[in-house]
């Protein structure tokens, strides 16, 4: 095959989907937040429904993101670690959220925590409410956001290996300083990666959250649903702006957590790179 | 295992030599009896409390941590002094010959140097027992060869207990000051490498510690075998089949009567001096063999 033939029209290809799904859009939504003055911006996000919204955004992902992070760190450990029967459930459940649409997954939360709800009753008289409120839209986030951190850190734990923790306990380390020391290090890459996708389903959640939450202004509305309403309500330079302050977010996350990443240097790095070979070695004698 | 020896456990794959390892370590329990170290039984104490050095066959370097983080790993544990850590570390990647590769991380090293490190970082914790799985396994030959000199070397310069599983009988014969055959999970035979190459304790230790070939229905070594071009040294006749130079070694195939077969290895010169060809009518003997002894004794000679 004649790659040189190629090689322009697969980049103008490429470079065009990108510009026409991605960066046009994303570009004008920039343009038009900004395209009355940036003070107009400005007062759009600050009224106390806007605040509100990025607060409660900022709690539902401080929150489902650190419950994600830990559950999947937890499932990632016991799907490449043990194998008892059963196991394949927990296997294709972690997946399930991927498959499912979000509404539905805030429907089922309906069914079950809702006021007519399995546990509605009980919920009621112990005075918790779950759907229409924090909780619920947490629980939402969290469910679907649940297999970011497991898919990115089960294959980084199947390829490692136990022997470096066997090792270590050898060593003479606890279960936990393995962990800490061992396991946690050498998973970093990808769940820092795992982290980086969750937060950015999260930040983004719209139905799920839509669904259990019933967008109550200035009280259950995260940032997604400010936006939605500031359309409904053709409240443009405001939806236009809350977009641009979830699009910064994700950017700084990633910048944070993915962007500095070694996944691209280091982890396949040791791979392709050859290590010295043994004939170069000084010889050695002890003697 | 006697206090301060090299045993080797020898024996085919998958003969269990590897799981035996991992049971003195503690990293995988057994069905049945004990591990004793020092006269202590240790059948139900955790891996990390039982005191042992284990090298992996693949070394299970920790790949984020640089050359001395790794050797210092099992003293960091426990929480020793940084002066007493710096120290020691210094004192084993100087033992292992590798104190020029300390800031490396493992991918920048060969297979041997990550193959020493991993024994250094073994031996920080002063292990009462210090195990070795396939210890050459994952090298190429030429440096397989020099990592045996220098491990016998370094096993008399610290005599720390040693055990290692390997499936090559050259490297035990070579390394080891004691040898345990096993095979299919059985322990076969277990004594000084010499002791056991001369009197194996069954057919199969015979088969696995050198070369064999049967004569008068025994297993015999083919270099215990001589050849004559007359009877006077006694031995039964046989025709030469054929003449393979092997570099420092001559094989020489056999015809013996009944339609038997054997083959005995010579040394050049003594090839040489026989001047043999395909179709020679020669005898073949046992070399231990004096003539007059030959006949009454040939029955129990072989009978190892």
């Amino acid at each position: 095959m004649n790659e040189g033939r190629w090689r322009l029209p697969l980049r103008v290809i490429a470079l065009g989907y990108v510009l026409l799904l991605i960066a046009l859009p994303v570009g004008f939504v920039f343009y038009r937040a900004f395209q009355h003055g940036f003070l107009a911006a400005w007062d759009s996000v600050t009224t106390p429904d806007a605040l509100h919204a990025l607060w409660l955004t900022v709690v539902v992902v401080l929150i489902a993101v650190t419950a994600d992070t830990i559950f999947g760190v937890g499932t990632s450990l016991i799907l490449a670690r043990h194998r008892f029967p059963g196991v394949w459930l927990l296997d294709a459940f972690v997946d399930l959220p991927l498959a499912l649409s979000p509404v539905v997954v805030g429907i089922g939360l309906i069914l079950v925590y809702g006021r007519t709800g399995w546990f509605g009753n009980w919920l009621a008289q112990h005075g918790i409410q779950i759907i229409f409120s924090v909780p619920g839209i947490v629980m939402a986030s969290a469910t679907v956001a649940l297999p970011y951190v497991v898919r990115e850190v089960l294959p980084v734990l199947q390829e490692i290996g136990t022997e470096q923790e066997q090792a270590a306990a050898t060593l003479g380390a606890s279960p936990f300083t393995v962990f800490r020391r061992i396991t946690l290090p050498s998973i970093r890459q990808g769940l820092a990666y795992g982290v980086t996708l969750t937060t950015a389903r999260v930040l983004g959640e719209f139905g799920a959250v839509l669904v259990v939450s019933g967008a109550i202004e200035g009280k259950t509305e995260t940032m997604t649903l400010f936006i939605n309403t500031s359309v409904d309500n053709i409240q443009l330079t405001g939806a236009f702006s809350g977009a641009v302050i979830l699009a910064l977010i994700a950017i700084g996350v990633l910048a944070i957590l993915g962007g500095s990443d070694e996944r691209r240097s280091g982890r396949w790095q040791s791979r392709s790179t050859k290590s010295p070979s043994d004939t170069e070695m000084p010889l050695l004698s002890t003697t | 295992m006697p206090q301060g020896s090299l045993t080797a456990l020898l024996g085919p794959s998958g003969g269990g030599k590897s799981t035996l390892l991992r049971v003195i370590a503690g990293l995988e329990k057994p069905d049945a009896g004990t591990v004793e170290i020092d006269g202590q039984d240790l059948t139900n104490v955790a891996v990390r409390e039982r005191g042992v050095g284990f090298c992996f066959q693949h070394y299970a370097p920790f790949r984020h941590l640089t050359v001395r983080r790794n050797v210092a790993f099992g003293l960091e544990v426990r929480r020793r002094p940084k002066a007493e850590i710096r120290d020691r570390v210094d004192e084993l990647l100087e033992l292992v010959r590798i104190s020029h590769l300390g800031d490396r991380y493992p991918s920048q090293l060969s297979g041997g140097q990550r193959q020493r490190m991993a024994l250094a970082r073994a031996l920080a914790i002063e292990p009462r027992v210090l195990l070795l799985d396939e210890p050459f396994g994952a090298l190429d030959a030429q440096v397989r060869q020099q990592l045996r000199v220098w491990l016998r070397e370094l096993h008399q310069k610290i005599s720390v207990t040693t055990v290692l599983v390997t499936h090559d009988q050259e490297e035990a014969l070579e390394v080891a000051d004691r040898l345990a055959i096993i095979h299919e999970g059985r322990l076969e035979q277990i004594g000084e490498p010499a002791e056991m190459y001369d009197h194996p304790a069954n057919e199969f230790v015979m088969k696995f510690l050198g070369p064999t070939t049967r004569l008068d229905g025994q297993w015999v070594r083919p270099h215990d075998l001589v050849l004559h071009h007359d009877t006077t040294f006694g031995g039964q006749p046989a025709v030469v089949e054929r003449v393979t130079h092997l570099g420092f070694e001559v094989r020489v195939d056999l015809a013996l009567r009944k339609g038997e077969t054997c083959w005995v290895q010579l040394s050049r010169g003594a090839a040489s001096e026989l001047r043999l060809a395909p179709g020679d009518e020669v005898w073949v003997s046992h070399s231990d063999l004096t003539p007059s002894a030959a006949p009454s004794t040939a029955a129990e000679l072989p009978a190892r």
